[in-house]
């Protein structure tokens, strides 16, 4: 496995299982199609660290979607196993959040109840509903906290999704391609509340996507899966301060590293 | 021209002409034509007496007074005078109607005395048989909102239940399909040995052909809500008991809703049958009562009553339904 950094690692993500906030060990799944079964995920080892920026990166349809789909405990691995906190993943648990890659909201609710699911389902509502109100102002959508899904653009559903998962302050996020569908500008401006909201709050992300620009603008590692089967081909720190820049030369020489590494050399 | 290029133009031509140098055009043919049914009905003498025949005249010559005195003022008179004015070739025609009917009927006697009624031959029978008619909307809307209401409750719990659960699927759709084809009625045996009355029986009847379309449009309401919406309920921390409450209810209630109007629709197709079993009172009871003594006029007239409760409460669902699914909009 190439370990390729830009600058030395940074040691204290590194080091230890005391502050693993993730760890995968001997992996593989399986999907069941017409009888047959097709590997998806192949034997993946993979620690995370608290307070890490993870990105997965790899071409779509490999198999990423279901490895953080396995890690939020909506399927079970079929070999291996996945624990967090040192505990085996039995269950979802609203200490690790998916936001999907469609917002998903309830159209039947507005925005505000939408926030409010996550705090409602474990019972919190009574007691919480400033944290609601903060959520939204986090992300922006304050004058359209009591609009119905299906008046909000593209951009702004995901937020109100995203504010949806922060509300519970979960420890760990999983982000499957979140942005993956909204236009260049509306993404670009979510990649940098990202950062800012990861590096305020300093929950534990795992990203998914397969725009490698996205990658190494949010992520401080960058894991490089293979085509389906997945498993990992290529580990990047990305040891560069916050925020960004695309056109940063450190970060083309690196996006030039991955790309090679991915078949589409420049 | 094509059927829709027509139907767009008289559409325009309507919306253009109804009102005409600040005059409502539509609400002076309406008078006259409302005028012309009132003067057929007093002018010309009846083949057979039917009654109440000056009582009609003078009520189509206030509709032709007050589509006259509109004529003048609809346009000034805000949403009443838009309603007015929308509706306006639906008045014109039902003046033609009234005084074509009065022809054919009470005039030249071409549809005779027993099997059809001139307009002014049912309203004879509202002011005759005034009183016990309204004991029989009574009876039978207590009839239809116990039936009604039972039977949508326990079919939506069971939609809910079926569409939930695999293994209450498993038993319980066969069944379902099996016995929703069946119409309602095939069960009278059945219910006279199991019910205590008579009453109860009618009850279930209406329960049975109203809950069965709720049961099944639920269920697969239920079952084809979006996955998707479970996983994000599941990863908020929701439990069974949440993502039906939360989830499945209000994802499914449109297809409740398509549910409800059918059932709507089957329970007053059911009444008169079952105001059969033994009733004394009800418009079901009325309309074998009378189709039994050859009073056409007295069923025809009951018809009416009828087709216009159930178009009222189907227009109280709508508003029911358009209040609860605003969320709905942006789909449709």
């Amino acid at each position: 496995m190439a370990v390729d950094t830009l600058a030395p690692a940074n040691p204290s993500v590194t080091e230890g299982s005391s502050n693993t906030a993730v760890k995968i060990a001997g992996l593989s799944h399986y999907f069941e199609l017409a009888g047959s079964r097709l590997k998806v995920l192949a034997n993946i080892d993979l620690d995370i660290a608290t307070g890490e920026f993870v990105a997965l990166l790899g071409p779509s349809g490999c198999g990423k979607s279901t490895l953080l789909r396995l890690i939020a405990g909506l399927e079970r691995p079929l070999e291996g196993q996945i624990s967090a906190d040192g505990q085996v993943i039995q269950h979802p648990d609203p200490s690790r959040i998916l936001v999907f890659q469609d917002p998903t909201l309830f159209p039947w609710e507005n925005v505000h109840r939408n926030v409010a699911t996550g705090l409602e389902a474990r019972g919190l509502l009574p007691q919480s509903r400033k944290r609601i109100d903060e959520a939204i102002e986090l992300v922006g959508l304050t004058d359209f906290a009591h609009a119905y899904p299906h008046q909000l653009s593209g951009g702004m559903a995901q937020r109100a999704a995203l504010a949806r998962a922060l509300v519970n302050d979960p420890p760990l996020l999983l982000l499957d391609e979140p942005l993956g569908k909204l236009d260049s500008l509306t993404r670009l401006q979510l990649q940098n509340e990202l950062t800012s909201l990861w590096q305020r709050r300093g929950f534990t992300a795992l990203l998914v996507t397969h725009d490698v620009e996205e990658a190494l603008i949010l992520a401080s590692r960058i894991i490089l899966f293979s085509e389906r089967p997945a498993h990992i081909k290529a580990e990047f720190l990305v040891n560069k301060a916050y925020p960004r820049h695309r056109d940063d030369p450190d970060i083309i020489a690196l996006r030039r590293q991955i790309l090679a590494k991915l078949g589409l050399s420049t | 021209m094509s059927e829709t290029a027509q139907a767009f133009d008289v559409g325009s031509v309507s919306a253009r002409f109804p009102v005409f140098k600040g005059r409502w055009t539509h609400g002076l043919l309406a008078a006259l034509s409302w005028a012309a049914a009132a003067i057929i009905t007093v002018s010309l003498p009846d083949v057979v007496p039917w009654g109440s025949r000056q009582l009609f005249a003078a009520l189509t010559a206030a509709g032709a007074l007050f589509f006259g005195v509109m004529f003048f003022s609809a346009p000034r008179t805000g949403n009443l005078g838009k309603t007015l004015i929308y509706y306006g070739p639906w008045f014109i025609a039902i003046g033609v109607w009234l005084a074509l009917w009065e022809l054919t009927t009470a005039k030249f006697g071409w549809l005779p005395k027993p099997f059809f009624s001139p307009p002014h031959g049912l309203l004879n029978v509202y002011v005759k048989d005034g009183n016990r008619l309204l004991i029989c909307i009574g009876y039978t809307l207590r009839l239809w909102s116990l039936g009604f209401f039972s039977g949508i409750i326990i079919g939506y719990v069971t939609g809910v239940a079926l569409g939930w659960s695999k293994s209450f699927s498993y038993w319980g759709m066969p069944i379902l399909k099996l016995i929703g084809p069946v119409p309602a009625t095939a069960w009278i045996p059945c219910t006279f040995y199991f019910f205590p009355t008579t009453f109860a029986a009618s009850i279930f009847i209406v329960a049975l052909a109203s809950g069965i379309p709720v049961a099944i449009l639920t269920s697969s309401g239920v079952a084809s809500v979006d996955r998707s919406y479970y996983d994000v309920g599941r990863v908020l921390g929701g439990n069974t008991w949440y993502l039906i409450r939360k989830i499945a209810v209000p994802a499914s209630l449109p297809h409740v809703f398509v549910g409800l109007f059918m059932s709507l629709y089957y329970s007053f197709a059911v009444l008169v049958v079952a105001e059969m079993l033994g009733a004394k009172y009800g418009l079901g009871w009325y309309i074998q009562f009378q189709t039994a003594y050859s009073g056409y006029a007295n069923v025809y007239a009951t018809l009416i009553i009828m087709a216009v409760l159930c178009a009222g409460i189907s227009k109280l669902l709508f508003m029911a339904r358009d209040r609860v699914l605003t969320w709905q909009k942006g789909f449709i």
